[in-house]
This record gives C-alpha cells, sequence and structure tokens, in this order.
C-alpha cells in the first residue's frame, strides 16, 4: 500500500514539475519546477532500492547543478519569456504523441521485464549498499572513474577560461 | 504489501523524456533550454535505475552515476558559454542568436 | 486503537517527530537567550534582564513580537519564491535533525522501535549533507525574490560561500568515514567506543586521530551557517541585513530560526563525527556505576546554583520564577538519580552536553573575533581550507593503508 501511495504522489509530483517547466513564464520558476522533478526522482530511486544514488542525485544534482542555474539566471537577470501563436498543427501532433505513448506503455506492460516487480514478494528484497557499488566502481568501471575526473578538471578549467575577462 | 510493475517506472521515464523534448522545442529562453536537457538526463537515469532493479545488475547504477557527472561537468561549461553570449547579444533569445558575426 | 497495534512503526515515528520537534523549538528559542546573555557577559555587560528572571522570558517576547508585527510584501516581490525561501530555509532546517542518534540505539520501545533516534539509515551522513546542500535555495532565492540591491548582492554572495565551503566540509569528513568504514551514525559512534591502549583514560574519539579534519570541519561549518567570522552577507554595517533585509514579522523569524537549526545540525554532526556522540567519556570501572549519576548531580548543582540566586534576588517576580527554576532542576536532578532511570538518560545528557560545548564556541566566536572580508574569506576557503582538507584525506587514507590496524571499525 505505501509503495504505490508514494510512487503515485512522486510521479505526479515529478510530471507536474515537468509541466511547470514548460508552462512557466519566468526561468526562475521553470528552475525550481526542475528542482521539484529532482527532488521526486530522487524519492523514486529510494523506492527501487537505491540509496545512495537518491542521495547522490540530491546533493550533486538538485544541490549544485540547478544552484548554478537559479545563480545564472539571477546574474543574467532573464525576463518574462515572450509567448508564441498557439500553432494547429500542435493538436494533431499532440494526439498522435498521445497514441504513440499508450502503445508503449502497452507493450512495455506486455514485455517480460515490464512484468518484474520493484518491490514485493518476488522482487530482490535487499537495497544495494554503499559498499557494493563502490566495490563496482572502483574494480570494475575504474578506468572510466578516473576518466571522469579528468573530465571534470576540463569542465572547470574550461569555465575559468571562459569566464575570464580578457583584459 | 502491493507491488509496482517496472513497467510504471519506464512509461513515467518516457512521459518525463517527452516532456522534456516538447520544452526543448518551443522554449526560447537559452537556460531553459538547458534545463529541459537536464530533464531528459534525469528521465533516462529513472530508466538506468529501474532497469538496474529489474534484472537485479549494479550496473545500471554505475552508468547513472556516471551520467550525473557528465551532465554536472556538461552544465558549468554550457552555462559559461550562455552567459557570455548573453553578456554579448544582450538577448537571451535563442532565436537572436542566429548570426555568426554580430 | 487498533490503527496504533496495527502500525507501530508509523506511530511510533509520529509520536517521536512530535517530540523531537517541541523540543528543538524549545532548544532554539533558549539557544537565542543563551547567545545574547554570553555575548553581554563576555563583553562585560548584562544582557536581557528584565522580561523574565535573569531574560528567561524574552524569547517569548521576541516570538509574540514577531507574531504580531506587520508583514510587509515588497510589491514588486516575485511571490512564489518570496513566500517558498524563508519556509524552504527553516524546513530544510528542522528535517536534518531527525537523522541524528541521540542515544544508545540499544534503549527499545516494547514494538522495537529505538527510543532515541527516529530514523536509522544506513546512508544517514549522506543525506544529511544532502539536505544541508538543499539549503542554498533558501538563501539565493530570498535575496533574488526581494528584488532590491542589497538583498540580491548579500543573497548571492551567502550563497556563494555556502556552496564554497560545502566542498570542504565534506572533504574533512571523509577521513572520518575512512576510520569507521560506515555511514550509519549509529555504527559511527560505536566505533568511537573504548579509550586508547596508551592510557585507558583518553576515549577513541575521532576528533583524535582526525584533528586537522575537526578543525575544517568546524572552520567550514561556520561558514556554512552563515556566522561570525564568516557572517560579511548578512553583517549589519555591510549591506544593511544582506538576503532577508525585505522580510518582516514571521518571515524573518523563520529565517532567524533557521540559522539556529542549521547551528544545532552542524553542533549535532560535528558530535556524531568526532566528539563520540551519546557515549560517555568516563569509563565505566563498575564502582556503583558512578558515572550514571553524574547527570543527576550536575543538574543538583545547577539547581542550588537557582537557589542561591532566588535567595539574593530582590524582586519578587523574578524570585518567583527563579523559584520554579531551582524546582524544576532540583526534582530533574532528583528524578535522574534514580538507578533506572540514570542508566538510561545518560546518552541523551552527554550528547546534549557537548552540543552545547560547540555551541558555546560558536556564541564565543561571535563575541570575540572580527569579520573577515568577502574576498579574503572566498580565498580562504577554496586556498586554504580546501587543501588542507584533501590532505588529511590523503593522509588519512595513506595510513590506512600502511597500517590496517588504525581503523576504528
Amino acid at each position: 500500500m505505501i509503495p504505490i501511495f508514494m510512487f503515485i504522489v512522486c510521479a505526479a509530483l515529478a510530471v507536474a514539475g515537468a509541466v511547470a517547466l514548460i508552462w512557466a513564464r519566468e526561468p526562475i520558476h521553470s528552475a525550481l519546477a526542475l528542482v521539484l522533478v529532482m527532488i521526486a526522482l530522487a524519492v523514486l530511486y529510494l523506492l527501487l532500492g537505491a540509496p545512495f544514488i537518491s542521495a547522490v542525485q540530491i546533493i550533486v544534482y538538485a544541490g549544485a547543478v540547478m544552484v548554478l542555474f537559479v545563480f545564472v539566471i539571477m546574474l543574467l537577470n532573464a525576463g518574462v519569456e515572450e509567448r508564441t501563436n498557439f500553432s494547429k498543427l500542435a493538436i494533431p501532433g499532440a494526439l498522435l504523441g498521445l497514441g504513440l505513448l499508450v502503445e508503449i506503455a502497452y507493450w512495455l506492460a506486455r514485455s517480460a521485464v515490464g512484468k518484474a516487480l520493484a518491490n514485493g514478494a518476488n522482487a530482490p528484497s535487499t537495497e544495494v549498499s554503499t559498499r557494493d557499488l563502490s566495490e563496482m566502481l572502483f574494480r570494475q568501471y575504474l578506468f572510466p572513474f578516473e576518466a571522469t575526473s579528468i573530465l571534470i578538471l576540463i569542465a572547470v578549467l574550461g569555465a575559468f577560461v571562459l569566464a575570464r575577462k580578457d583584459s | 504489501m502491493s507491488a509496482i510493475p517496472i513497467s510504471w517506472y519506464l512509461v513515467l521515464s518516457a512521459v518525463l523524456f517527452g516532456l522534456g523534448v516538447i520544452a526543448f522545442v518551443f522554449k526560447r529562453n537559452v537556460v531553459t533550454i538547458f534545463m529541459s536537457i537536464e530533464l531528459m538526463l534525469n528521465a533516462v537515469n529513472l530508466a538506468f535505475v529501474a532497469f538496474a532493479r529489474a534484472y537485479n545488475q549494479l550496473d545500471g547504477l554505475v552508468f547513472v552515476f556516471f551520467v550525473i557527472v557528465v551532465a554536472a561537468a556538461e552544465s558549468a561549461v554550457g552555462l559559461a558559454i550562455v552567459i557570455m553570449l548573453a553578456q554579448n547579444r544582450q538577448s537571451m533569445n535563442v532565436e537572436r542568436v542566429n548570426l555568426l558575426k554580430l | 486503537m487498533e490503527f496504533i497495534s496495527q502500525h507501530p512503526v508509523l506511530v511510533a515515528a509520529v509520536v517521536k517527530i512530535a517530540v523531537l520537534l517541541f523540543i528543538v523549538m524549545t532548544a532554539l528559542a533558549y539557544l537565542t537567550w543563551l547567545e545574547r546573555k554570553a555575548i553581554a557577559h563576555i563583553q562585560s555587560r548584562w544582557g536581557p534582564y528584565n522580561v523574565g528572571a535573569h531574560g528567561l522570558l524574552q524569547p517569548l517576547a521576541d516570538g509574540i513580537k514577531f507574531l504580531f508585527k506587520e508583514d510587509v510584501t515588497p510589491p514588486a516581490a516575485d511571490k512564489l519564491a518570496y513566500i517558498l525561501a524563508p519556509f524552504l530555509a527553516l524546513s530544510l532546517g528542522l528535517s536534518a535533525i531527525a537523522l541524528i542518534p541521540f542515544g544508545p540505539p540499544s534503549r527499545v520501545f516494547p514494538n522495537g522501535q529505538q527510543m532515541f533516534s527516529v530514523v536509522d539509515l544506513n546512508i544517514g551522513l549522506l543525506l544529511l549533507f544532502a539536505i544541508t546542500s538543499m539549503g542554498v535555495y533558501g538563501v539565493a532565492l530570498a535575496g533574488w525574490s526581494s528584488n532590491s540591491k542589497y538583498p540580491l548582492l548579500g543573497g548571492l554572495r551567502s550563497s556563494a560561500q555556502m556552496i564554497s565551503y560545502e566542498v570542504s566540509l565534506t572533504i574533512s569528513v571523509v577521513g572520518v568515514v575512512l576510520l569507521a568504514g560506515t555511514l550509519n551514525f549509529n555504527e559511527l559512534i560505536g566505533a568511537q567506543s573504548g579509550y586508547f591502549h596508551l592510557m585507558r583514560v583518553i576515549p577513541r574519539w575521532f576528533i583524535f586521530p582526525q584533528i586537522v579534519g575537526f578543525l575544517c570541519y568546524l572552520t567550514s561549518a561556520i561558514a556554512e551557517t552563515n556566522r561570525v567570522p564568516f557572517d560579511l552577507p548578512e553583517a549589519e554595517t555591510e549591506l544593511v541585513a544582506g538576503f532577508h533585509t525585505e522580510y518582516s514579522a514571521f518571515k524573518f523569524a523563520m529565517f532567524f530560526m533557521a540559522e539556529y537549526a542549521n547551528m544545532i545540525t552542524v553542533s549535532c554532526l560535528a558530535t556524531v563525527l568526532f566528539l563520540g556522540g551519546w557515549l560517555s567519556p568516563f569509563p565505566d570501572t563498575g564502582i556503583w556505576h558512578y558515572q550514571n549519576y553524574l547527570p543527576g548531580a550536575g543538574l543538583l548543582a545547577l539547581a542550588v546554583y537557582c537557589a542561591w540566586n532566588t535567595v539574593s534576588e530582590m524582586r519578587g517576580i523574578a524570585r518567583l520564577q527563579l523559584g520554579v527554576v531551582t524546582l524544576l532542576a532540583g526534582g530533574g536532578g532528583l528524578i535522574c538519580l534514580y538507578p533506572p532511570i540514570a542508566a538510561a538518560i545518560q546518552g541523551p545528557f552527554w550528547f546534549t552536553t557537548k552540543i552545547l560545548a560547540i555551541l558555546f564556541f560558536y556564541i564565543w566566536m561571535r563575541a570575540t573575533l572580527p569579520r573577515f572580508r568577502y574576498d579574503q574569506l572566498m580565498s580562504f576557503g577554496w586556498k586554504f581550507v580546501l587543501p588542507v582538507s584533501l590532505a588529511n584525506l590523503v593522509i588519512t587514507a595513506l595510513m590506512i593503508l600502511v597500517w590496517p590496524h588504525v581503523r576504528h571499525g
């Protein structure tokens, strides 16, 4: 009972946040809606038995990357988004998209992986511990791990060079 | 103790991805377009975690870790570019950035 | 009634949260009193004295004032962000305290729930850092939504400072995690039990092997909570009041409470990680279990001090109030001397004592130190504290590699 309730609440919040991202007139409201989406997804990761990933999502994504977005919006003082004319072509497009979604949902629900249960009696009942994840990260995926550290260094240097005023 | 099928998580991921694409196509502000890219990446992360749970493997979670790291690096550099762009063109509207020369 | 018996976990959690919230809100209020009195006495003056006996009812007066003040909203403010920011700051500051264990996990209720911690997560430390890293939004949104120069500058500076020192905050803690081998708070405290072999007097708290980490943590924590000497973004002589300039009445009170709640959270974390949590510094030698009676003895000493103040007090009302405090302290002391309760109260008593010691250190620093200039503050954070905490991490990892028996876990 509780997992289904939590899933429905978090899924509704995530979709509401995504719709608010599209509908908002000011960029700062879109940024806040995206933060809501990320927090809802973090709770969904907890439901899926990945507590470390949910904590990393909040610390890195919602707590650092989105703060950067909010900073940039504040610095640039982005104004109100202009409204475009509503195009009549959007309605058949939306219907087609909805049809595609229904079809994807149907075939997913019928497939073998779709029928696997995330919680409950037949699902793996343990959550992934940090120790298991870190063993895999540092043994099997050691090279990508070190490569991402170099990537972060490049990104820091790049941002630094780009933001420097030429004097 | 009811159970949630994995297909629900995958459909949610597809919906969020679709909404991200809609935001990417219809919005004009550069920063909002960037945020729609982050939304798409988040939807993909959800799919990864759901599959990692379905097949009971940890590789999906490791990949989510790398996606988060790469998204952070990419947004740092991208936002630096956006700041320079906005200061050069005095506008954050993507449709105004249509000339190679100022 | 059968709802309670069918869902014991939920009901126990709700009751614990209610009790914890009540205790934390009272502690917040009296922390403001303690700060004003301590700073005043350090500066050779009295501080609040008239409102209750020795100013003990001052927090109540402040609360009533905040409730009845006029709530002014700037006309061009962004309504959503303006209203959201103080709620976000306060709720995040309060919710972090739910993760921390105040006593040993062996103390359980009859249905198996731990008595002294609301939740016991395997990733408790990570989640606490997640909650504190979300706290930046309260400050940034408050500064931006006020639509005014000083709050914008103050908000931007304050949030930049918070995210800079957040990095060194988390890195200075990793040394402790390496030594203990776990992220669970109860296991972190359990790894600090026992005494060093050298003299069997020094407890195995992580402050002794990780003194550099502790100093880095304390510095980063003071910068993270925007306290002196790192409080330029909200100093009165610099930026009026920083990011909360345009807030009045209850919203300002929420920011105020959020700052003190962050202080308490950071002190709780320092206690758990470095000072041994709810462990008593006195060894259990078995001589009548003398260490169990120390809380009771402390409270009775406090009661004697209050009684002396009651007798030497001139004003009637203040005498009455001090008499009530004396009776409460004396009653509490006598209750704590009763052996089963004395054994149970050990954990929370030592935890509270250590938190109060760190909070007094915070207040002491506010009374004595001048503040950093903003560029000095940022260069100190990035060029000194971060390299030192990284060096601490590397050296700790090397020592564990070379001498594996150093690990406490």
